[in-house]
């Protein structure tokens, strides 16, 4: 049914239609509007049978699904940024004990300095924890990959994070067509778990490992990604033959054909980029992009393949490998390692920095051009940074670094130090 | 064979042999039909006090709850010893997932029965001292705040035996552990203000809190049954002696517990809804010397170079136990 309404709400109401029977919640935001509605309608009983647990921490959320899914219980939680950051134990343990819980990541950056806005700082951190992360470019993509996200978490016994942008995505109202129980009921079977605790049949779970055995262990998480290259698209096609619209799969390519200049991309700035790349198309430039919709497993072959017929690439990513460039862009790099390519990274809109279509017309053109450092950051303020690195030259005692950076950029009007 | 007198009674205790009583009396370990929940086999040390409480209360648990048992362990030594790759020891279902997390996935297993309408499936987590009191502490008290139905076990050797007998919260003063070693003008663990898990528990409101010995069997199968009788958040702290840690011959793993009891430095009581219901009280006094004294984790108290002033402050401490749990039999003793 087509519906205008909030992003969090259209997840809340997919998660409710995958039938989930123990939802954990601990306010963060910008996932919060999910969880609280999803509580809504257990309280209500629209959503049942299914329990409804306020956690007293990310912390405790991951390990009551840890809990709930090795009992059998189809479990899910959503959490961001620091609440992400606060269960990084546990999501480890839920994928070493092969658990199929499903997580939205409301993607937002990392503090300090403490901030809310939207960045993929928090789920890319998470990148080898043996969690499979799709990322959603919309909402309707969003409430789409929730319901894939269950099959595939489900099918192979692995974790999988959907990763939607904070308030851009979460907080957007746009059109959605949100399913019928019928189809989500014919897409995604009742959870048949493939390891239970259950008295009936007494089972350890979560045993110690030597050398002996642990690299076996942990190699079936990488092998079990690599089936999910294949299931994936397997999900994403049968996705569109019940719910008639694409959706998911591993990647996907815009004005690729071509393109001498492609735009490598995750999450919702795809739109902007594609609007930029239609633009310039107008004016003849040969560009095309490439979004990846499965960061884990990443699809090296298909991002080659994508790759391979241009001349150039930037990777434009909301995340930072600080002390090294990019994060996502590492991957594209070695997934067309010797094709020869000239690849380039741009970090973007950390912390909720605006992505603009002007700084993306001219940051297109530069690669075109070929004409940037291998690693850029967009719409970057030096001489604030280079005034703060002026500062700490001159100075012992120069001060916390976010105060003085508010201060040069005229957002404070008081600087204590330096 | 040397001669062994056939004892009865053991002096000095409410013990009773099970063939003396009749037998639905009979404790759940004296009947072949009991689960040996953690099944021989396992690897703890000699003497290990956690071994025979986690032996007495799963087990008691299994009675209780007529095999529909699932058990939930945080990490530490009784997760270690007794699953071994690819051995295991445990005869009921049974999940280890992290350190600090075990009362929040007893959580999740707990509402996973409720919403499958398999509410005759009970849930037990269970961690040592470290697990519970400190990196547990946690997700403990908001298992306790909701009153999930679950039935929390701490047992308690009073360090991280683990991982080489570190402090914990729950490590008493003056004590030696590997980070609060017996130099300097105030050896051993320092004299804090204590964190007292059980009056926390109760602090919660909780339907059930108890404390038992590994010395006191009987008592420690009859609060697992009680807990067992309710539903929502419970919690028995139990006394179990590590040889290792404490510095004890492995024979006198039970002596020592009896004797943590009997001087009051561990007091034995339960409460229901936050109020004291019972206390197991203490027949013959014993003065702390006696229980500190065969522990070489106490040793830096005696010898050359005594600290009676310290002993005595462990005196008070037990002094107060015995004031506040109204613990002696008659108080003019």
């Amino acid at each position: 049914m087509l519906k205008q309404t909030e992003g969090s709400k259209a997840v809340a109401e997919a998660i409710a239609l995958c039938r989930p029977e123990v939802i954990c919640a601990y306010p963060i935001s910008p996932q919060t509007h999910i969880v609280e509605a999803l509580g809504e309608m257990v309280k209500s009983g629209e959503l049942t049978p299914c329990e409804f647990i306020n956690v007293e921490s990310e912390f405790a959320a991951m390990s009551v699904a840890i809990g709930s899914s090795a009992a059998g219980a189809r479990s899910y939680t959503a959490t961001a940024s620091q609440g992400l950051l606060f269960m990084v134990e546990a999501v480890y343990n839920a994928a070493g004990l092969g658990l199929p819980i499903v997580m939205t990541v409301a993607n937002r950056a990392i503090g300090a300095p403490i901030n809310i806005w939207n960045d993929h700082s928090d789920s890319l951190s998470q990148r080898d924890s043996g969690w499979m992360q799709l990322f959603a470019e919309t909402n309707q993509e969003a409430v789409d990959l929730h319901i894939q996200a269950f099959r595939l978490a489900e099918e192979l016994s692995m974790p999988v994070m959907v990763c939607m942008d904070g308030f851009i995505l979460t907080h957007a109202f746009e059109r959605v067509d949100i399913p019928s129980q019928e189809q989500v009921d014919s897409y995604l079977p009742p959870f048949d778990p493939r390891q239970v605790l259950d008295p009936a049949e007494p089972v350890s779970i979560g045993a110690m490992v030597g050398p002996e055995a642990f690299m076996e262990v942990k190699y079936l998480a990488h092998a079990k990604q690599m089936q999910a290259l294949g299931l994936i698209q397997q999900l994403a096609s049968e996705f569109r033959t019940t719910f008639g619209r694409d959706s998911g799969g591993l990647v996907r390519t815009y004005r690729a054909d071509d393109a001498e200049t492609m735009v490598v991309a995750m999450g919702s700035v795809l739109g902007t980029i594609k609007d930029t790349v239609d633009e310039m198309r107008d004016e003849g430039h040969k560009i095309g992009v490439l979004g990846i919709t499965s960061y884990r497993p990443f699809p090296q072959r298909e991002v080659r393949a994508a790759l391979q017929n241009c001349k150039r690439f930037v990777v434009l990513e909301k995340s930072l490998a600080v002390g090294m460039g990019g994060i996502a862009a590492t991957d594209v790099r070695m997934a067309v390692t010797g094709s020869g390519l000239k690849g380039f990274t741009a970090i973007a809109g950390l912390g909720g920095r605006a992505i603009p279509k002007a700084s993306l017309h001219r940051l297109f053109r530069e690669v075109e051009q070929e004409d940037l450092a291998p690693v850029t950051f967009l719409d970057l303020d030096r001489d604030a940074v280079n005034k703060q690195l002026e500062r700490e030259k001159q100075t012992r005692r120069s001060g916390p670094i976010a105060e003085n950076i508010l201060y040069d950029k005229g957002i404070s009007s008081t600087a204590k130090f330096g | 064979m040397p001669y062994q007198p056939v004892k009865f009674y053991q002096t000095g205790t409410f013990t009773v042999g099970n063939r003396l009583l009749a037998p639905d009396e009979r404790s759940v370990q004296s009947s072949r039909m009991r689960s040996n929940s953690i099944n021989s086999g396992h690897r703890a040390c000699q003497g290990c006090g956690e071994a025979l409480g986690a032996r007495y209360a799963i087990d008691a648990a299994m009675a209780a709850s007529d095999g529909q048992l699932i058990a939930v362990n945080a990490t530490g030594c009784l997760e270690v010893f007794s699953t071994p790759y690819p051995e295991s020891s445990w005869q009921v279902p049974w999940i280890h997932s992290l350190f600090g997390n075990a009362p929040a996935v007893a959580t999740g297993v707990a509402a996973a029965m409720k919403v499958k309408g398999r509410q005759e499936v009970r849930v037990v987590a269970q961690g040592g001292d470290g697990g519970t009191t400190d990196i547990g502490f946690g997700c403990l008290s908001g298992m306790f705040e909701r009153n999930d139905d679950v039935l929390y076990i701490c047992y308690d050797n009073e360090a991280y035996m683990n991982t080489g007998v570190q402090r914990s919260s729950a490590t008493p003063p003056a004590a030696r552990t590997a980070t609060t070693m017996p130099v300097g003008p105030e050896p051993g663990n320092v004299f804090g203000q204590g964190k007292n898990v059980p009056e926390i528990a109760m602090a919660h409101g909780i339907p059930y809190v108890a404390t038992a010995t590994v010395a006191d069997l009987r008592d420690l199968e009859y609060k697992v049954r009680k807990a067992m009788s309710m539903h929502g958040a419970r919690y028995i702290q139990i006394f179990v002696p590590c040889p290792l840690g404490f510095g004890t011959a492995s024979h006198d793993t039970i002596r020592i517990a009896r004797l943590a009891r009997e001087t009051g430095m561990f007091p034995v009581f339960e409460a229901e809804h936050g109020e004291v219901t019972g206390v197991l009280k203490i027949r013959h006094k014993v003065a702390v010397e006696e229980y500190l004294q065969p522990q070489k984790r106490f040793a830096h108290l005696f010898g050359k170079h005594p600290h009676p002033e310290t002993v005595a402050r462990l005196q008070a401490i037990a002094d107060r136990n015995i004031r506040k749990y109204g613990l002696l039999e008659k108080e003019s003793d």
